[in-house]
């Protein structure tokens, strides 16, 4: 087990070995892992590749049994799993789904994930449900109520809990904040670490004009728990964060300059459609490892 | 507009029908949304609003393969919009997606294009089908375990089997749907062209039969097993909590089958049931 190093400088010109393990992804010190998506089912159980670990769909194997659980237990004995969720909704203003939260239990025992993450969005309002991330109203008011439930998230899993910046489309009236202001509002409130999603911070730097490095360099460092990187695709007039292409390279970018400021953090790639072979997939994300394996220079 | 104002009025526009053209309903404002140099407000929301229309049409579309054929694909697109326009998801899953479809269109029959029996049929089966792909297992009862069966024993049915009474043989059709969409990828152009054009005929055929199925897993592969009649009532009887004794009187009380006939079927289907892992131990 490895600790995490709080002796952060803000001197470009200063380089240390930081360890990204701290008490938001369990004291873990993973390193790049890949999405567990179904055409890779086959490959993985029969080939066994060297994988750092998976991250699952926390909602896939919400199930009673069947083969999403049959499969999952297979990967559990061979491999380290970290859940990843699409439903919590913690900025929706009404309270938690019990029955998802339930259910969200039983899986983590499954597990044994030692973090979970989720995404800082709402989705749903008097239980109807739009299966989408929406976005936030950068409000005090939206940060106290999302930092609420996931408190109440956590302390019904008694596990470490990351929120995920989304890829955003649409900006309020009502924003009294920078989006990355409201991150940091949330996080602290909720006492909560981040999955700090670099192609996100990329696709809605473009969608809404403003500095990604005036993001990544205001997140609190010590909070990040894990990384996501991904693809995207680009329209005449906005971006869409499809996670159907390999990672480009302002993204790389990105993430070069987010590991220098948190250190080698666990990395995910998301490829969620026009899913390549097993193969091409960990080798997109295995690109990360070059990065990861840098010395450090704690940026300001 | 506090957070709660805000999420209702954006949910109530963006899962408003789309128009023509896949674009959001022109007399959307979404005042509250604000412009930036490439995009109005409206232009913003629309793109959550085709978000959000496609991945549940997506949805439906896959779970709903059979449906789809017997339909068409644009009476099924219909069907698809009035469906989640008036019953939009109420579950934090998207695999419950469907779990209304039937109650719906039995209170909209004209949305099913003149074919209102088949469709629910098909309907029923595939709900079925979802619900055995990944239903729970309880402890399953093996052969060893039936071998003092007494008339007060309870026995349970495994949670993810479904027992359905359908009038028309869709499950021959679904099964055909389900070879035509694996072929797709394979076979040329003019292949595919000709047997659609031979399931679209089948369809128009289609014969009513009343048919008994179980709709099971083996393998976490899903199956359809026609059964008899005293078989589908002897495992409905199980299935609402019956003791063995009183669940072989309701299942055979109307059959016109000899004694003798019915004592060999219940000890064939019991040896397939067991074999099956059909059979658990009742919990309560």
């Amino acid at each position: 087990m490895t600790q995490t190093c709080n002796c952060l400088r803000h001197d470009a010109a200063f380089f240390l070995i930081k360890v990204p393990a701290n008490r938001f992804n369990g004291f873990t010190d993973y390193s790049v892992g890949v999405g567990l998506r179904i055409p890779h089912y086959q490959h993985i159980l029969e080939k066994k590749p060297v994988v750092g670990w998976f991250e699952i769909i926390s909602e896939n194997y919400m199930v009673d049994g069947g083969r999403p659980l049959a499969i999952l237990d297979q990967i559990l004995e061979q491999y380290r799993v970290v859940q990843h969720g699409v439903s919590a909704y913690f900025g929706s203003a009404e309270p938690l789904n019990r029955d998802h939260l339930r259910r969200l239990k039983a899986l983590v025992k499954r597990t044994k994930t030692r973090w979970l993450t989720d995404h800082l969005c709402w989705g749903s309002v008097d239980g109807t449900y739009s299966h989408d991330l929406l976005p936030m109203p950068y409000t005090f008011e939206a940060a106290k109520v999302t930092a609420r439930k996931v408190r109440e998230a956590r302390s019904y899993l008694e596990l470490p809990i990351a929120v995920e910046n989304v890829s955003s489309y649409a900006e309020f009236h009502e924003s009294e904040m920078t989006e990355w202001e409201f991150l940091n509002e949330v996080v602290e409130r909720a006492d909560c670490g981040i999955l700090l999603d670099v192609n996100n911070i990329y696709v809605s730097s473009r969608n809404h004009g403003f500095n990604p490095y005036d993001y990544l360099n205001s997140v609190p460092p010590e909070r990040v728990a894990q990384i996501h990187i991904a693809g995207h695709s680009k329209f005449a007039k906005y971006i869409l964060d499809t996670h159907d292409h390999p990672v480009i390279d302002p993204v790389w970018k990105l993430y070069e300059h987010a590991i220098r400021r948190v250190g080698p953090a666990a990395t995910l790639l998301e490829w969620d459609d026009r899913i390549p072979s097993f193969d091409e997939v960990h080798a997109e994300a295995r690109k990360a490892e070059k990065y990861l394996a840098a010395p450090v220079a704690v940026a300001p | 507009m506090s957070l709660l104002q805000l999420q209702r009025r954006m949910a109530a526009e963006l899962m408003r029908p789309l128009a023509p053209g896949d674009h959001i309903d022109p007399a959307i404002d979404a005042g509250y949304i604000k412009p930036n140099d490439r995009l109005t407000a409206r232009e913003r929301l629309e793109i959550y609003s085709r978000s959000y229309w496609y991945r549940l049409l997506d949805s439906l579309y896959e779970d709903f393969p059979g449906l789809r054929a017997v339909l068409g694909e644009r009476v099924f697109k219909r069907l698809a919009n009035g469906y989640l326009a008036e019953r939009p998801s109420r579950s934090w899953t998207l695999r419950n997606l469907g779990s209304q479809l039937e109650e719906w269109l039995r209170q909209n029959p004209d949305y099913a294009g003149g074919r209102l029996d088949l469709a629910i049929d098909m309907i029923r089966l595939e709900w079925a089908h979802i619900e055995a792909f990944d239903g729970g297992t309880d402890a399953v009862l093996g052969p060893e375990d039936l071998l003092e069966l007494g008339p007060d024993l309870r026995i349970g049915l495994q949670p993810y089997i479904r027992l359905i009474e359908l009038r028309y043989p869709v499950d021959d059709l679904r099964v055909k749907v389900s070879a035509a969409s694996e072929e797709r990828g394979t076979a040329s152009n003019a292949v595919l062209k000709r047997k659609a054009g031979g399931l679209v005929r089948r369809i128009h055929r289609l014969d009513p039969r009343h048919i008994l199925l179980a709709v099971h897993r083996h393998d976490f592969m899903v199956y359809y097993r026609r059964l008899d009649a005293e078989e589908f009532h002897l495992l409905s009887a199980l299935r609402r909590g019956l003791p063995l004794g009183k669940a072989m009187e309701a299942a055979v009380e109307d059959s016109p089958l000899p004694v003798e006939e019915l004592r060999h079927r219940v000890e064939t289907w019991f040896a397939a049931w067991a074999e099956m892992g059909w059979l658990a131990r009742r919990t309560s």
